[in-house]
């Protein structure tokens, strides 16, 4: 296990030390670096798109668009923020226009409903000893075995949770815990304020939680 | 000075993502940290909470066509030739 954490460590400072590097291939138009790109980014750029315009195939078009649009803007990308950053508001900023065409807009000031993290039925009342306090606790999952928390079917259950919830709080948790940008950027790529992004993702995560919850207790 | 009041758990579930963000002033966190060494429950709630974006952050990438792909490289020539 801890051998391939550290192949994985190794893989994550190559992403982030050879970009300058590919940048320069990308502007020179090397088409080892470009596939590399493809390979690396297309998949998340997918996902993401999928979250705007819901089609698959309009999702590719989206993508397709995406990559004319880092190929049309390479010469002026000046690293303010890394290239992953960069193609990704990209790719959001067409997805968003191309949702918009199909009367589907995605307002990432609308935060959804104020609904509370955990249903309030699970904490005691208020003529209760102790108001607020859990009624019914939740269990520890440190002692569910990891095959089962890894199992496809686990994850099938997030990736379906998330694709539940309100767009822009799916956008926000993919970019955040699935693709693994840190706040700034997911700000940054989105162009919200970091107090919104943190109540999306808060209630985005509250949501998820709550269907993975769920699904482990019902074993 | 007055005595923070204790958390309830009702309250934090709702300060969670604010303290794994690290988003929270200092005396909340503390009252915070407080009231995970002495409740159970809001320490498992936490520790779901991690797993919970543990387990997002596994959730597999879509495949790409391969008729996606080769419309990509297409693409890339097209932009190249012309550039």
């Amino acid at each position: 296990m801890s051998s391939r954490d550290d192949r994985e460590g190794v893989v994550t400072e190559l992403v982030t030390d050879d970009e300058p590097a590919l940048v320069e291939g990308l502007k020179a138009g090397d088409d080892a670096v470009f596939a590399e790109l493809v390979n690396r980014y297309s998949g998340a750029m997918l996902r993401v798109a999928q979250l705007y315009v819901r089609s698959r195939a309009v999702a590719e078009e989206v993508v397709q668009d995406a990559w004319i649009g880092v190929l049309n803007g390479i010469a002026r990308f000046e690293g303010r923020s890394s290239l992953k950053t960069w193609i990704f508001r990209i790719v959001s900023n067409i997805a968003k226009t191309r949702a918009a065409k199909e009367g589907r807009s995605i307002p990432f000031s609308d935060l959804g409903p104020n609904e509370p993290a955990v249903d309030p039925e699970r904490f005691r009342g208020p003529e209760d000893r102790f108001p607020g306090h859990w009624a019914s606790l939740p269990s520890s999952w440190a002692r569910i075995p990891e095959e089962r928390l890894l199992a496809s079917e686990t994850l099938t259950l997030v990736e379906d949770a998330i694709g539940k919830l309100p767009p822009a709080q799916a956008i926000v948790i993919t970019m955040r815990d699935v693709e693994g940008f840190d706040a700034a950027d997911v700000c940054d790529a989105l162009d919200i304020s970091e107090s919104n992004q943190r109540v999306l993702l808060h209630r985005a995560r509250s949501k998820v939680r709550r269907a993975l919850e769920e699904y482990l207790d019902a074993a | 000075m007055q005595p923070e009041p204790e958390l309830t758990c009702a309250e934090v579930v709702e300060l969670v993502t604010d303290y794994l963000e690290g988003r929270l002033p200092e005396r909340e966190r503390d009252r915070f940290d407080a009231h995970l060494t002495a409740c159970d429950g809001c320490t498992a709630y936490l520790e779901q909470m991690r797993a919970t974006i543990a387990l997002s952050g596994r959730v597999p990438a879509p495949d790409l066509s391969p008729d996606l792909k080769e419309r990509l490289l297409e693409a890339f020539r097209g932009w190249r030739a012309s550039g």
